[in-house]
């Protein structure tokens, strides 16, 4: 195709993309440098019949001039992602010094705001991401020996968690697994404690927010498992048989070997979506004890002051953080297209 | 598979049935439960006494006079307005799909027919876009929007969604495109078409299969999207999704939780019927990335 027919054929879309994702990254990149004026304030003197007394006021005026001058608020450097509620690094040099060993140090490390929720990001993203690649295979076995006839009311339950809103999902279980709830009451009466509550408790809401994330994931990689199945070659299989493989042997080394292909796209996209973890949290409404990175630039953009340099800041550091996390498979990528 | 080739044991076979009752009993029991629970009042949905209640709402007949209650769901449509909010979700998701696909199969179309390393490069700077977390370009969006005064009007939020969605669309129309025969469009443009008459006349009429997997899944980007229409829509203009978050912070007092829940169940409604007609197509779109590489 000629340059310039491909030009006018890409130019709705990139400049979209252009305009729309391109730009808003630079302009957060600049904004996270500036913080807002601060605002200029004037003494003001109060004569009464009691004599003078002096009170500060905000000059508009003067703070309006200021903001026609430089719109983009004060030039601050990296200060934004050094203060307390990003890397915090005099809180993170106080903790070093003053805790008495590693895992206290972590205890303190936790506390801070852009911690916590990059503790809780990571932790969702690496214990996620394996589990939904487990248990979607697990189902794509489990479906693929069912009679052909029932596999379609099958595939259509297990898409639902999928593909029904992540908000709407996670309230759904969230319901369930409030003390009053069918699930809530049902692991009061497991634990034999009456005052059992998830809500409450950390350790159960990171669980409760994974065991989620699992439920809603896992039918992806079902479904591509399941694609993968059909396509297995019977020849291999067969021979495999009449050479004396057990049905496991056949799995281990015909079938996974299969998958494998596969198993890199689930957890490529797994990690992208695990890593940006945000509905849950607001409906369960976790974020005293969990938060991820997603749910701090929205607490920072809602409300009623926006915090847009904060806001800012933490999305740079949440693509930083997705970039280190996609390189080693855009390296891959490039390497499989250079050869080709 | 394997099961004409070879003899399953029973303890096997035990195993995975066992495997698949769990999990349609994970799978559809949250929505079937919330489906019933929908129909009873705030007392039995959420019973503090026997979960039991929920079943068989002993509240809901002594507060209502009937077992099953449409409350939740007077209160939330009525009251509450959200047939608003499910107009401006029918909005926003028409004209997101419709612009999305027009974008998408002229850029996709254009990237699977050209040879040049470009592309290449074009495609990973779109993968790196769809890594992105949404809500990271809304502290970019919003100095903007309000300046121009464009913040919280539904045609700001359908562009950004527009956006949002084509690397995602692009990457999947070109892995489609990119099955259909180059000779299709090639012998027209022999006989004299150029390259957009070849499109528009040769490859339009067979892209139709592949336009509509794309679509279920812009429409459900758009459908589902809640970090983005939360933050870029008035009160006024929200959408289903985040209309019910706030009802999330406003129902604290006794029923209105009953609210929330019908709104649930009526947005899932859509997507149910929606599985049922496209679940074909949901599955070919889920899996195209992953056959084709």
């Amino acid at each position: 195709m000629k340059h310039k027919t491909f030009f006018w054929f890409v130019l709705p879309s990139s400049l979209a993309m252009l305009l729309f994702i391109f730009v808003p990254i630079v302009s957060v990149l600049v904004q996270s440098v500036y913080v807002d004026h601060a605002q200029v304030i004037k003494e003001v003197e109060n004569c009464g019949p009691f004599g003078c007394t002096t009170t500060t006021a905000v000059d508009q005026e003067a703070t309006q001039a200021l903001q026609q001058a430089s719109p983009l608020g004060r030039f601050a450097g990296l200060d934004t992602y050094l203060d307390r509620s990003h890397l915090a690094i005099d809180e993170v040099a106080a903790a070093w010094n003053r805790s008495t060993g590693i895992g206290d140090f972590f205890d303190k490390l936790v506390n801070l705001p852009f911690y916590k929720a990059m503790s809780f990001t990571l932790a969702y993203t690496f214990i996620v991401t394996p589990l939904v690649i487990i248990v979607g295979f697990i189902i794509a076995v489990a479906v693929n020996s069912a009679t052909r006839k029932i596999r379609g009311p099958l595939i259509f339950f297990s898409l639902l968690p999928m593909m029904v809103t992540p908000l709407v999902g996670s309230l759904i279980i969230f319901w369930m697994v409030d003390a009053r709830g069918v699930v809530g009451a049902a692991l009061q009466y497991l634990a034999g404690d009456p005052d059992l509550s998830v809500k409450a408790s950390t350790p159960l809401t990171w669980v409760m927010l994974m065991v989620y994330g699992v439920w809603h994931s896992a039918p992806f990689a079902f479904i591509v498992y399941y694609a993968g199945l059909q396509t297995v070659n019977n020849d291999t299989l067969e021979s495999a048989m009449i050479d004396g493989a057990s049905r496991w042997e056949q799995i281990r080394y015909v079938v996974i070997p299969h998958l494998l292909p596969l198993t890199t796209f689930i957890a490529l996209m797994q990690l992208m979506d695990n890593f940006r973890v945000f509905e849950p949290i607001v409906s369960f409404s976790a974020s005293a004890h969990a938060t991820s990175l997603s749910w701090a630039i929205y607490n920072d953009l809602g409300g009623e002051t926006r915090q847009l340099s904060s806001a800012a800041a933490t999305s740079v550091l949440t693509i930083l953080g997705i970039a280190i996390l996609l390189t080693p498979v855009l390296i891959r990528t490039w390497r499989d297209f250079s050869r080709k | 598979m394997t099961a004409q080739t070879q003899r399953r044991s029973a303890a096997l076979n035990v195993l995975l049935i066992s495997v698949l009752v769990v999990w349609m009993a994970m799978a559809a029991f949250p929505f079937l439960w919330t489906l019933w629970g929908s129909f009873k009042v705030e007392g039995d949905f959420f019973s503090k006494a026997d979960w039991f209640n929920a079943l068989k709402g002993p509240l809901t007949l002594e507060e209502t006079g009937s077992v099953f209650t449409g409350a939740g769901y007077h209160g939330a449509w009525i009251k509450e307005a959200f047939g608003l909010a499910a107009i401006n979700t029918v909005i926003v998701c028409i004209f997101v799909v419709t612009i999305s696909l027009t974008f998408g199969t002229l850029g996709g179309y254009a990237l699977s027919r050209s040879t040049y390393r470009y592309t290449f490069w074009f495609l990973i700077i779109a993968l790196i876009f769809r890594a992105m977390p949404p809500i990271t370009l809304v502290s970019g969006y919003l100095p903007v929007f309000f300046k121009w005064n464009m913040w919280g009007n539904l045609s700001t939020a359908i562009v950004v969604l527009v956006a949002i969605n084509q690397p995602f669309t692009l990457w999947m129309l070109h892995s489609f495109f990119k099955n259909i025969p180059k000779d299709l469009d090639e012998s027209a443009m022999v006989d004299g078409c150029n390259r957009f008459q070849a499109f528009r006349h040769v490859i339009v009429p067979v892209m139709w299969p592949g336009v509509i997997t794309t679509g279920l899944f812009s429409f459900l980007l758009a459908y589902n999207d809640f970090a983005v229409t939360a933050m870029i829509l008035s009160q006024e203009n929200q959408t289903m999704v985040p209309k019910i978050a706030s009802f999330l912070g406003t129902t604290q007092t006794k029923g209105n939780v009953m609210f929330a829940v019908a709104a649930v169940v009526s947005v899932t409604a859509p997507l149910f019927v929606m599985i049922m007609f496209f679940q074909r197509q949901i599955v070919s779109g889920l899996t195209a990335g992953a056959v084709k590489g």
